[in-house]
This record gives C-alpha cells, structure tokens and sequence, in this order.
C-alpha cells in the first residue's frame, strides 16, 4: 500500500461504494457470457455475489486476506472442469468494461488491470 | 480439515470434516430445533462463547446477532475447537391462541393465531412457530402491519409433512402455540414509493406477497405492482376472487394467476409464474422484486431478474425449503 503518499489505489477508485456499484455490472456482464456462465452455477447468487465482490476488492487494491494459494485453491476445481487463459481473458474483458461504464479513468483502469493480471498464474493453477 | 471437538455444556462433541455442527450435534442426539437445513429458518441458531464463529454460518443474521457471536449451527463447518451455548429461549417470544381455520383450498389452511402480545414485524416477513414437542416450522405473516396482534399463515399440507399435517388436522380452535420473533428480509420498505414491483410466488408463497400488496396499497406506494402467483394447476391457486377484487380496486395493481399444466380458463395464463412475467416484462432496472415459494423457482427466477436488469440490492426471496422431499 501507498500510505505516504495519501490516497491508495483503492481509496481513488472510491472504496468499498465502488465495489458495490461495480459489482452488480461485472456479475451481470459474467452470467451473460456463455463462454465463462457455465463456471458459475445456479444455486446461491447471493454467496457468489459476495465472492465477486472479494474479487473485486482485490483487483481494485482493497483490503483482503487472499494469498496466492488461496486462489490456486479457490479455483481448481474450475481448472479441473477446464479453466484456461481463454476463460481468463473473458474475465479481463469484464472487469475493464465494468469499470469503463462508470467512468472510472483509463489510467486507473490500467493499475486493475494489472493486479488481476499478477494472478492469472495462481488462478490456472500454473 | 480434521475432526473438532465442540464443548456443549457439559457435553463435548467430535464435529466430523465436512460435517455440520448441526449434523453433528443430531448424530449425538443433542436436542437442538432445525428446520431448513439451509441457513434461511434461523431455528437452528447457537452463539459461539470463545470468539467468532466462521462467517459463512452467520450468513443473514441481523448485525446485532452477529456481533454477539450468534450463528446457524446448519451453516457452520468448525475449522477449530469451539465452545457453544444455546441461545435464550426467550426467543420465543410470545404465544398464540388460534382463533380460526379456513380452507382457502384443498390444500392450504388459513391459519388466524391472537398473540398474547403485540409483534414488531414487517409484512412478509416470517416466524418460527413451535408447538408443545418442540418441533417447529417456519410460517410467512400473510396479512400487514395493521393487525399487529393478529398473524395468518397460509399452511400448504405436504404428503407426510409432520408439522403441515397436524397443523391442519389436530390443531384446533382455542388452541395454544409458541410465536418467534418475526424474521427475514423479504419485507416491504416504504423508502420507494414511485417504483415498480414485481412479485412472484408459487403455492403458500401467496401468503408474504399478499402481506406485501396489502401493506404497501396501505402505505399508498404509487408504482405498479405486478403480482404472478404459480400452480402446477387451478386446485393449488386461491384467493383468486380476492386480488381480482383488490386490482379492480386499486388501478396500480396487476394480478396474474398462472398455472404450469392444463388448460387455463379465462383470466388465468399459461405457463409457470415466473416464464409468464418475464415474457410480459423486459427491464427491470430500478424495480423491486420478491420471490417467495418453492427453492428451485426462487433460484431460477432470481437470476432471471438480475439478468433482466434488477439490482441485487433489489431482490428480496424466501425459499420455502422444507427439511426433505419438495414442495410439489
Ligand atoms: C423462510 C420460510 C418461510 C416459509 N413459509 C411458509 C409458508 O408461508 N407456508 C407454508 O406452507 N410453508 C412455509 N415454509 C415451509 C415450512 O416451514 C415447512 O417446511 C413445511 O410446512 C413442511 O413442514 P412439515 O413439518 O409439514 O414437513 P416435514 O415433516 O418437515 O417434511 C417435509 C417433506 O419431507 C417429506 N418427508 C418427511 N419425512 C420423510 C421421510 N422420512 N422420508 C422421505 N420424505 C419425508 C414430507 O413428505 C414432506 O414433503 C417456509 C419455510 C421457510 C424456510
Ligand atoms: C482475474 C483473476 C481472478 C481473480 C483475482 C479471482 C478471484 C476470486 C476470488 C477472490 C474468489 C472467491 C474465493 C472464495 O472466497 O472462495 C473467486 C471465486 C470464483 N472465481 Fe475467480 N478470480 C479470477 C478469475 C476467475 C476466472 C477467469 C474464472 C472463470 C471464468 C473465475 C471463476 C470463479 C468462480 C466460479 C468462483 C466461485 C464462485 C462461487 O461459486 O461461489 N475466476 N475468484
Ligand atoms: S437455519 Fe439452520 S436449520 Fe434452518
């Protein structure tokens, strides 16, 4: 984190009011995606909202306890049903359009970017 | 994940892997009400005496419960040894006298309970009824805030349902039964007066929405109101005349009976609650939604009217679910 010089990534992004104005779009734009919705399964939208929020808070630079491992876990169960780079690019996709419909500026748009990038080997179990 | 030991009182108790506590304590023949089985219910509620509980089995508690370290014993895998308690019977908070039976139709009882004290709730929310044995069910308050004193359920009989069967045969006028706090955040908010609503709802799943109608015409809510009420056939649908008389009355009231199997007579469509609205409608953005009634039409129709444009935030369900078999 950037403490000294003020504002973090997070806190420019507008914080957790960001997460949540954010995360209706993301979840709509990934449940209407036939090339990822098969990932997301029917039965607690309310608990997979939340996960997408703890996605969101991560790639916006909040506050989280998830280590890489944590994601290796968290998503091998989609690596095994044939997670790959293709389904990860989808979710890239997403997640900047998401943040180009509120306007966020390109230039923080990148710094996400980048965050949710730096996983991508945890998250394909590579 | 290992096995953990839980401390009960005097009792302990080894909580398996991928166990329940709430499994786990029914294994040792611990007394503990559960209903659901799924963390809606709320009966199962414990609280934790040695810090926090795992945040998944807190899921839906008010703030206040869960800052006092309460939570679901049916959502609660321990990742560590725990020492719980139950919570205060005082949950129970009052009792009730019934004060009349009414079939609404074959299978629906419209069950009127006097409480000995009046309850602070929402209309659509539910509570907890429990009689003598202990066993209880979870029941949605189907009249509005006005009767405060007064709760009515509409209890559908299922096929060897213990608490539905003598709920409609042996219960009996005069009869007395324990009332829980009211819960659930399937409620109508008066904060949006101009929005529109979107109700649906299969079988007993009426009762809540029409708490909902009622108390929202009563608050004078100005956005339309659009109710599908769902049955397989025309004998599982009731009070038809009563919200064809309540939309003729109210011009912002649209009332669509439906039914899945069969040919509908007039003023009834074709089709499942839920197909039948979303063909009628097809932006949902701004409004508000309830779902009430069987689990998988909840699921389903959730994610429907999220796809359609309902904000999250704005959708608000009961699933019914029952402790085995369906609903159907
Ligand atoms: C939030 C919430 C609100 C609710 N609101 C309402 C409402 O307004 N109205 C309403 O009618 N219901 C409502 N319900 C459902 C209600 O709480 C009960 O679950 C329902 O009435 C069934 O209870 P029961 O004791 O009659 O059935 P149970 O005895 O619990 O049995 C449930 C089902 O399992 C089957 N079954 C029982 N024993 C066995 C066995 N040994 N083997 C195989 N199958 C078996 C039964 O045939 C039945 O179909 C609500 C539930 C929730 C969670
Ligand atoms: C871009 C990098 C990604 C990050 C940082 C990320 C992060 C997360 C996090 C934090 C969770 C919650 C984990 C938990 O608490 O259990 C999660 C869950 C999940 N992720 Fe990802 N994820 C990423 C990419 C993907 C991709 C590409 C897919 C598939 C298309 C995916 C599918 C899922 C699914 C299905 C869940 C579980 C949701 C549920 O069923 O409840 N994720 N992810
Ligand atoms: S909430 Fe646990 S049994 Fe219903």
């Amino acid at each position: 984190m950037s403490e000294a010089t003020g504002t973090t990534l997070f806190e420019q992004l507008g914080g957790e009011a960001a997460v949540n104005a954010a995360v209706d779009i993301f979840y709509r734009h990934v449940l209407n995606d036939y090339r990822i919705n098969r990932f997301f399964d029917k039965s607690d939208m309310d608990q997979q909202a939340a996960k997408q929020k703890a996605f969101l808070t991560m790639a916006f630079g909040g506050p989280n306890n998830y280590s890489g491992t944590d994601m290796r876990t968290a998503h091998a169960k989609f690596v095994k049903m044939g997670l790959n780079d293709s389904h990860f690019d989808a979710v890239m996709e997403h997640l900047e359009g998401t943040l180009q419909e509120l306007n966020v500026p390109e230039a923080l748009i990148k710094q996400v970017s980048a965050i949710a990038e730096s996983t991508r080997s945890d998250v394909l179990g590579l | 994940m290992t096995e953990q030991k839980i401390q009960l009182g005097e009792q302990s108790i080894l909580c398996k892997a991928d166990e329940s506590l709430l499994d786990a304590l029914l294994r040792e023949q611990v007394d503990i009400s559960h209903s659901c089985h799924q963390g809606a219910c709320q009966s199962c509620l414990l609280r934790s005496l040695d810090g926090a509980p795992p945040i998944e089995a807190q899921h839906g508690l008010k703030e206040g419960l869960k800052q006092q370290n309460y939570f679901l014993a049916c959502l609660c895998y321990p990742q560590h040894a725990m020492r719980i308690a139950y919570r205060h019977h005082s949950d129970f908070m009052t009792h009730g006298t019934v004060s009349a039976k009414q079939a609404l139709n074959a299978e629906t009882l419209l069950l009127t309970l006097d409480l000995d004290e009046a309850l602070d709730y929402y209309a659509g929310q539910f509570v907890n009824l429990r009689r003598d044995d202990g066993l209880s069910r979870s029941y949605s308050i189907a009249n509005n805030r006005i009767h405060s004193k007064q709760l009515s359920f509409h209890i559908r009989r299922l096929a060897g349902g213990r608490f539905s069967a003598w709920a409609h045969e042996d219960l009996n006028l005069g009869d007395r039964i324990a009332v829980s706090e009211p819960q659930g955040l399937c409620y109508y908010l008066p904060d949006k007066p101009d929005s529109p609503l979107l109700l649906i709802g299969t079988g007993s799943g009426l009762a809540p929405l029409a708490g909902i109608i009622s108390e929202a015409l009563h608050q004078g809510h100005r956005g339309d109101i659009y109710l599908y009420h769902g049955s397989s056939d025309l004998n599982g649908l009731y009070w038809v005349e009563e919200m064809q008389a309540l939309a003729e009355a109210h011009a912002n009231f649209h009332y669509h009976p439906c039914i899945s199997s069969g040919e509908p007579p007039e003023h009834v469509f074709a089709g499942r609650a839920n197909d039948v609205a979303f063909s009628q409608l097809s932006d949902l953005k701004g409004w508000r939604v309830y779902l009430c009634g069987h689990p998988d039409m909840v699921n389903n129709t959730k994610r429907q009217a999220f796809l359609k444009g309902a904000s999250l935030a704005d959708i608000y369900a009961d699933a019914f679910h029952v402790a085995s078999g369906s609903l159907d």
